[in-house]
């Protein structure tokens, strides 16, 4: 993937998946995500850029509601899963974390096997009647973690025992085996090596055709090579949200300017 | 850096073979450090081995005792007037009837080997044997009646004094001002020994016996308290363990921090340094005095000792909960596991080698402890034997190990400090089997993954 193909790739209207109105976001006195406004679409890659400390780890945390496990964080405003208000006081959060799966920065294998790591999401879930059904399971999200060739032999091996790249794929096979809607992936390249780091963008593009992904990073790069849409955020508020292509090319936004330029950030 | 210091020239630093001043003051200073932590390790080492050296050498003797082995003629004129053999009858005669029996027994041995002692009857050969051979003999008669007017060989123990004898703790000029025993009879004994009966044997008896009144410290035995100190144990772990960790994992993983929290995290520390008689006059004024539960009863020392073991274990649960990375939490959350499935199912397997050993350490602790167990009871002579049971062993009067270690060496008679002494070898021995029980389970958990 080039430069040129940003232009080239052409971005449907599809369905919004969520769809965030007016997020605030404080840790304790901290206001640390300022009046977000996004629509992120369906079967589609969208990327937040930005430099540290902007927020935007802090965001995509709230999407999924990670952020309720920290005591002093609070958030305001609406985000709407396909309509449905997720801070509303009857969700339950691991219901909505079985929708909304995540793949954190440091690849966080569980110290167990490679197959009870993949199978450990269905069978809390009850996704498998039975240990056939789990085996189909737990190779298919290998699969399509892009991860099975290298581990099929090994699937009693410990998780632990892998590679950092093989380590984050089986993280994102162990994500997309609970079957979620939207995928969040924080970082997930910021540990790996350029060969790693490639295979996992692969990943990710293909997880597209199914899921809705949004990516954290740091590498304008690869935002560049992953994404549809892309968000950028500045000391806790979104400042431009668009088309990838656009981002890259035609900011409308100084600042975005300024950082995809390299002079802040 | 401006423009005019970038054109000096560095000062020359000297030859590297050579060190200067700093260097070699560096390098002293360090060197003394070393000096300061190896003398540190070996007065550490020195004052450990002179500890084992003196509880060895004094306490080794508990383990073997003294005992006169005699054939004893069962006179049925004595034992049984009516001939019938029937045992309600024979238990009519007390020990007071098998005392000139077994004396008569010794007595013989005198003449049969050909000994010249101005001891001239049998009943001046009372002060070599201890009175718990009348008992012995006694409970093998109403055991077997059939026995009765055989002569029957019997192993028993030797009074405290022949002992100490033998063992070298009383020397023969003690024993002019000692009413218990003569020269004559350590001349006897003596001459006993020369003819084989006798004889230094292992002792089992003070393992696994009972404790036994202050003028018989030959028949004292630790295995009564030992039991004692398994019931308490039973009941710290049971209550304590469960107690523990659900109190540390809710404060750990579930609880909201806040200022109750914090004031509860702060009290939990503080109790952890609470001495822990502070624990047994707690212990006397809840379990005892209000609730009733009989004194100097394991399960009360139980409770008292649960009750000082609960900061230890929260504490140690509470370490090893958060040494187990966040990451782990983080990525069972995100599968959409719930806290508890989180806890349970990835926190808890993680920290169990850190709970195990905070528990076990816990439990080797209150095992050692003395000062809670005398304020409700569990010291002293202890007059029951074997627990019969469950409940007696929960319930009936006990004592425990350090506590009978104490009340030995509390004793007037020399013998008992020997006594006091085994029982430390005994208690480190539990102590010890505690920890290398701690360190392998810790291994094995931490193998797993």
């Amino acid at each position: 993937m080039n430069d040129m193909s940003l232009l080239e790739r052409r971005v449907d209207t599809k369905d919004t998946k969520i769809s965030a109105r007016k997020v605030q976001v404080f840790y304790g006195d901290t206001h640390a995500i300022k009046d977000v406004d996004v629509d992120i679409q369906d079967k589609t890659v969208t990327a937040f850029i930005g430099p540290s400390g902007c927020g935007k780890s802090t965001f995509l945390r709230c999407l999924n509601r990670m952020n309720d496990t920290i005591d002093i964080c609070r958030v305001t405003g609406d985000i709407m899963l396909d309509g449905e208000d997720i801070y509303d006081r009857r969700v339950d959060p691991v219901q909505l974390r079985a929708k909304v799966g995540m793949v954190f920065q440091k690849p966080n294998p569980f110290p167990k096997s490679i197959y009870d790591n993949v199978a450990y999401g269905p069978k809390i879930h009850g996704l498998a009647k039975n240990k056939a059904e789990l085996d189909e399971i737990v190779e298919k999200a290998l699969r399509r973690g892009a991860i099975w060739n290298e581990v099929k032999d090994r699937l009693h091996a410990p998780g632990t025992g892998l590679s950092g790249g093989q380590q984050q794929r089986l993280c994102i096979a162990r994500a997309i085996a609970t079957e979620p809607e939207v995928l969040l992936m924080d970082e997930p390249c910021s540990a790996l090596d350029p060969i790693a780091t490639a295979q996992v963008e692969e990943l990710i593009d293909e997880l597209r055709q199914s899921y809705s992904v949004v990516i954290v990073t740091h590498s304008m790069q690869q935002a560049a090579r992953v994404s549809q849409k892309t968000a950028f955020f500045h000391l806790g508020n979104l400042v431009e949200y668009d088309d990838t292509s656009t981002i890259f090319t035609n900011p409308s936004d100084p600042r975005t300017e300024s950082y995809i330029t390299g002079r802040i950030g | 850096m401006t423009d005019a210091s970038m054109g000096a020239t560095p000062a020359a630093k000297g030859s590297l073979t050579t060190e200067d001043a700093r260097t070699k003051k560096r390098n002293a200073a360090e060197k003394r450090f070393q000096m300061y932590g190896i003398a540190a390790i070996g007065a550490g080492l020195f004052f450990l081995l002179v500890l084992l050296v003196s509880i060895l050498s004094s306490g080794l003797g508990a383990f073997q005792q003294t005992f006169i082995e005699v054939p004893v003629y069962l006179d049925p004129a004595k034992l049984d007037k009516n001939g019938n053999r029937d045992p309600a009858e024979m238990a009519k005669v007390s020990t007071f009837g098998y005392g000139p029996l077994i004396e008569q027994a010794i007595f013989a041995q005198v003449e049969a080997n050909g000994i010249a002692t101005p001891l001239d009857s049998s009943k001046d050969m009372k002060a070599l044997i201890s009175a718990s051979a009348a008992a012995q003999v006694r409970d093998v008669v109403l055991a077997n009646p059939d026995l009765v007017g055989e002569t029957v060989s019997f192993r028993m123990l030797a009074a405290s004094r022949v002992d100490g004898y033998l063992k070298g703790r009383v020397q023969r000029e003690d024993v002019a001002r000692d009413k218990n025993i003569d020269a004559e009879h350590l001349d006897l004994t003596d001459a006993f020994v020369d003819a084989g009966i006798v004889a230094k044997q292992f002792n089992i008896d003070f393992v696994i016996g009972a404790d036994a009144s202050e003028s018989r410290p030959e028949q004292a035995g630790l295995g009564v308290s030992m039991l004692g100190s398994l019931f308490m144990m039973i009941v710290v772990l049971v209550l304590a363990l469960p107690i523990g960790v659900a109190a540390s994992i809710y404060l750990e993983e579930f609880a909201p921090q806040n200022r109750w929290t914090d004031l509860i995290e702060v009290n939990i520390s503080n109790l952890a340094a609470v001495p822990s008689i502070v624990f047994g006059i707690l212990g006397l004024a809840v379990f005892i005095q209000f609730a009733h539960l009989p004194q100097s009863a394991p399960l009360v020392g139980g409770l008292v000792l649960t009750l000082m073991t609960l900061p230890t274990i929260i504490i140690s649960t509470r370490a090893s909960l958060k040494a187990v990375p966040p990451s782990i939490r983080d990525a069972a959350l995100g599968l959409g596991a719930s806290r508890t499935q989180s806890v349970f199912h990835h926190v808890l397997p993680l920290a169990m080698p850190g709970i195990l050993t905070g528990t076990i350490i816990g439990l080797a602790q209150a095992l050692g402890e003395t000062a809670p167990l005398l304020l409700i009871g569990m010291v002293g002579y202890i007059a029951t034997n074997y627990p019969d049971g469950l409940a007696s062993g929960f319930m009936d009067p006990n004592s425990a190990m350090p506590a009978q270690i104490y009340e030995w060496a509390k004793r007037a008679d020399p013998a008992y400090y020997e006594r006091a002494w085994g029982g430390i070898i005994i208690l480190l021995l539990f102590l010890m089997t505690m920890n290398i029980i701690a360190i392998i389970l810790r291994r094995r958990f931490e193998r797993r993954w």
